[in-house]
């Protein structure tokens, strides 16, 4: 079945992600919308094997995947890469505190093809931003390589005890 | 009365719940009046009790929840309100101590002192009450997701420094739930 999935040319770049997420486990997700992940939260809404909660800020959504994972629940993040500022000391303080595992999947804005300037100091950041804090992430270029990056990252995350990244940047979808 | 006096209170009305505690001193407190595996200990991520909360009503339909937070909490994550309105998990207790002061960093005072949270909660559209106008294992126990404000005079006890390492508090809480 994964090598159908790899061999499959056309696989489309948002049924990619939520293909990772299926394949990883993920059954409960909290998110910030982001246009470049319309049609992901869509999808996302529609799965009746998740339990999806939009929150009204990053931060917040850190703490609900902390509770979810304590109630038996495999947890990502979708937002865009703003949401890392917001969500800093939380997942220094509580997610990594306590080594919660953790899937942040961001839309990587202020990369290649913005049009809005406001993206561009935090985008130009984030990857430094997770350097620093010591996390793990992933920049696929292709939808074969997002899938497999977000597949492995729940395994990861939780041998490492720390939150795991896939940043999907502008040209990626 | 205190929040030491009000922790006591609370504490003694419940039975099986699980508690998601507020950082410092209200956690402190909690850990040496009556420490129990059920409840989980915040040691950092200060406003995060009731999102912490409300992930894991939604994850744990069949086991009653109960938060005790802080006014200075609340105010830190005030959009929590809505979401957690919004979801509204019958089986979510969220209780706030209202000591109208940052306890924990030398009782500073904030801007709660002299706000009505129950009013405010209610405004959003969350089932609100006074703890001195209810009975709490009623409150617990019924099918709505409740909001409860704990008015209090500020000041701590001299409680320990929880000993527990976080992994330990996750893992302990983990294993009965």
């Amino acid at each position: 079945m994964l090598k159908l999935k790899l061999k499959d040319d056309n696989m489309d770049s948002t049924e990619a992600v939520y293909n990772g997420l299926k394949d990883a486990g993920i059954d409960f997700i909290v998110s910030v919308p982001c246009v470049n992940l319309s049609r992901l939260l869509e999808m996302i809404d529609e799965d009746e094997d998740i339990i999806h909660v939009p929150v009204t800020r990053e931060e917040e959504g850190i703490g609900l995947c902390a509770g979810a994972y304590l109630g038996g629940k495999k947890t990502a993040i979708l937002m865009q890469n703003s949401g890392l500022g917001n969500s800093i000391n939380a997942l220094k303080s509580l997610t990594e505190l306590y080594k919660f595992p953790l899937l942040m999947i961001m839309s990587h804005r202020g990369t290649e093809g913005e049009n809005i300037c406001g993206q561009v100091p935090m985008g130009e950041s984030t990857p430094l931003i997770l350097e620093a804090m010591g996390y793990n992430f992933f920049k696929p270029a292709t939808p074969e390589g997002a899938y497999e990056a977000i597949r492995e990252s729940w395994e990861l995350s939780l041998e490492q005890g720390k939150p795991v990244s896939t940043l999907l940047e502008i040209k990626y979808w | 009365m205190k929040r030491r006096d009000a922790l006591k209170k609370i504490i003694g009305l419940i039975n099986d719940e699980l508690i998601v505690c507020n950082i410092g001193f209200p956690s402190r407190e909690l850990y040496d009046i009556y420490d129990r595996d059920e409840t989980f200990y915040m040691i950092g991520s200060m406003g995060l009790a009731s999102s912490i909360g409300l992930g894991l009503a939604l994850s744990k339909p069949n086991r009653n929840v109960v938060v005790i937070d802080g006014d200075g909490a609340l105010l830190m994550n005030m959009g929590s309100l809505v979401t957690i309105n919004a979801c509204k998990p019958r089986n979510l207790t969220w209780i706030v101590i209202n000591n109208g002061a940052y306890g924990s960093t030398g009782n500073q005072e904030t801007y709660a002192k002299d706000l009505n949270l129950s009013e405010i909660a209610s405004s959003v559209g969350l089932k609100s009450y006074k703890f001195e106008e209810i009975d709490l294992e009623k409150i617990i126990k019924d099918d709505e997701c409740n909001f409860v404000e704990f008015n209090c005079e500020p000041g701590n006890s001299k409680a320990p420094i929880i000993e527990m390492t976080p992994e330990f508090i996750k893992e302990r809480f983990m294993r009965i739930i």
